[in-house]
């Protein structure tokens, strides 16, 4: 019998494979190809207090070995996405993280004081989305923000938090560090690099938004580097994430220090990369002779 | 799933059994995915991958035509880059992975006695020919071209055909609506795909002579089934999904009401 369970801040997962938020919705797209219940978590896309209506297309373009995405957010706000996706969400055994975004500081607490009262298992506060141009990124650049927001974010939250850390910055341990010292129970990382592409022919922007966010396997090295960093930073645990497609790159993940992973970009080209990759992590343990994925979890110094 | 537990979409390897050039940069490719076929209807579109793993994303392709009897699919296509260009060089025997069907198509429910225009502009004329089989009214096609022509003979068997060609090489010079000018046209009910400016104009159109119209439209995607919100267009009224001004090409269309999509 192997253990694939892992806890985050007291909440158990049966298995460290989660979802990127932003890549698969609710969920129930991507439940008419996977059985949601062999994931240890399905994180929502981002959600703010109001409805959000996104960035002009085109939203997103191919680059070489990944994508770029200039969504902006677009969200249906937190009184539909309580009334309508944490329901769908509850008839699955996993567990439930909501994304959730800001334009000020008020905007995140509103959110967050709003799902005290939900069955829902942790918070994943986004501070690092880098195509809205207020709120997003704006907390996630700076260490003494990022320390603040999390301050106010734990104050009214009921459920544990995990702050979502992005990658454009100059000193990532810095900023692990800074969301631990705010009283974060968990870092997820990491969010998108910000790119960009220019259509030769037509002498423009690809995307309408000129920059986006860079993800998929492209990004691996550059996220797992940065997990890595952050685990040797801060005792609490993390979520990794960026670029992760297969198995391999999951174990990755986990032997730089990451307790779970998300799968994002992945799920566009296989729908079913979710549940390959849990799967493929218990034929690892298997083959390995490793009988509890703990032993794996930055088992790499 | 549904809750009969049926499998409504799928992501198949389905073996290319046909492919032929059919102008400069317009490929026919015949799919075998029996699980698609039996589920696709017309207007409806597939995600086809590449084998190149540098090229993440799904190729979105409308369906020209369904054989549900032999489980066979055909796709029209342009090469618009590398992707599509990868796809044109598949022959009888290749196999390539494709998802589908994706996106809600065209209603049906026509009544019969009514007139319908079916007209395609460009690489949207490939999605109408499926329309025009299962279409039970009196169709007329009206079918634009920038110049070299392709597939308009196959639409003959199901009612009358106008060509517009921007060089005049064939049927009117200019555009679907000239060709519908110079042939004194009129329909009950237009259903429609092409470039964005080509629907701009149709569904003006449609609102001056106070008649149906329906649009197949198109954007950049990702996912394909409604989960990323990469392929929105902007909808009249706060749409019940997004409670935003939104709407999801891949999921909620890519076939629209013209009055509940602004163009």
């Amino acid at each position: 019998m192997i253990n694939t369970k892992v806890t985050l801040a007291g909440v158990e997962l049966k298995n460290p494979v989660m979802t990127a938020s932003g890549t698969f919705g609710s969920g129930a797209e991507y439940g008419e190809f996977v059985d949601l219940n062999r994931l240890g978590a399905v994180v929502t896309k981002g959600v703010a207090n109001v409805p959000w209506p996104g960035n002009p297309t085109p939203r997103i373009a191919e680059v070489y070995g990944g994508m770029l995405n200039a969504i902006g957010l677009q969200n249906p706000g937190i009184d539909v996405f309580a009334g309508r996706d944490i329901p769908f969400l509850r008839q699955y055994d996993t567990r439930i993280v909501v994304n959730v975004c800001g334009k000020t500081t008020e905007d995140y607490l509103e959110v967050v004081e709003r799902l005290r009262e939900e069955p829902v298992d942790l918070l994943e506060i986004n501070i690092s989305c880098p195509n809205v141009k207020e709120g997003g990124i704006a907390f996630g650049q700076d260490a003494r923000a990022v320390e603040a927001i999390t301050q106010a974010v734990k104050r009214r939250a009921k459920q544990p938090v995990i702050m979502k850390l992005s990658p454009n910055v100059t000193d990532i341990a810095e900023m692990a560090r800074a969301a631990e010292a705010g009283g974060a129970d968990v870092i997820s990382l990491i969010n998108t690099l910000t790119g960009m592409k220019i259509d030769i022919q037509k002498r423009t922007f690809v995307l309408a938004n000129k920059t986006g966010g860079m993800s998929g396997p492209a990004i691996k090295p550059v996220a797992l580097r940065m997990v890595y960093q952050a685990a040797c930073a801060v005792k609490i645990p993390i979520i990794g994430m960026g670029g992760v497609a297969t198995a391999e790159d999951a174990l990755e993940f986990i032997m730089a220090g990451a307790t779970a992973v998300s799968v994002g970009t992945a799920n566009f080209f296989n729908p079913c990369a979710t549940v390959e990759i849990a799967e493929g992590i218990e034929q690892y343990m298997r083959q390995n002779q490793v009988s509890d994925i703990r032993e794996l979890i930055g088992c790499v110094r | 799933m549904d809750n009969t537990g049926k499998v409504q979409k799928a992501r198949c390897l389905a073996k290319v059994t046909a492919q032929e050039s059919l102008a400069d940069g317009i490929y026919s490719m015949w799919i075998q995915a029996g699980e698609i076929a039996a589920e696709a209807r017309p207007g409806q579109f597939l995600s086809l991958y590449t084998r190149d793993a540098s090229r993440l994303l799904p190729r979105p392709i409308s369906i020209c035509e369904i054989d549900r009897e032999k489980g066979s699919l055909r796709i029209v296509y342009r090469i618009a880059g590398a992707g599509t260009e990868e796809f044109s060089h598949y022959r009888a025997g290749d196999m390539v992975t494709v998802m589908g069907p994706l996106g809600n198509g065209f209603p049906l429910d026509s009544d019969g006695k009514r007139k319908a225009f079916l007209i395609g502009g460009g690489i949207g004329i490939p999605p109408m020919l499926q329309l025009a089989k299962e279409l039970k009214c009196q169709k007329q096609m009206v079918l634009g071209y920038r110049d070299r022509l392709f597939l308009n003979e196959e639409f003959e068997a199901y009612g009358s055909v106008a060509l517009a060609t921007e060089d005049g090489s064939a049927g009117t010079r200019g555009n679907v609506l000239d060709a519908i000018r110079e042939n004194g046209l009129q329909a009950d009910v237009i259903y429609a795909c092409g470039p964005t400016p080509m629907l701009r104009a149709l569904k003006n159109y449609a609102m001056e002579h106070g008649i149906e119209c329906w649009l197949s439209l198109e954007e950049r995607m990702a996912c394909g089934i409604g989960a990323c919100l990469a392929c929105v267009c902007q909808s009249k009224e706060v749409d019940s999904h997004s409670h935003v001004h939104n709407k999801r090409i891949c999921k909620d269309g890519p076939v629209f009401a013209a009055q509940e999509v602004e163009l």
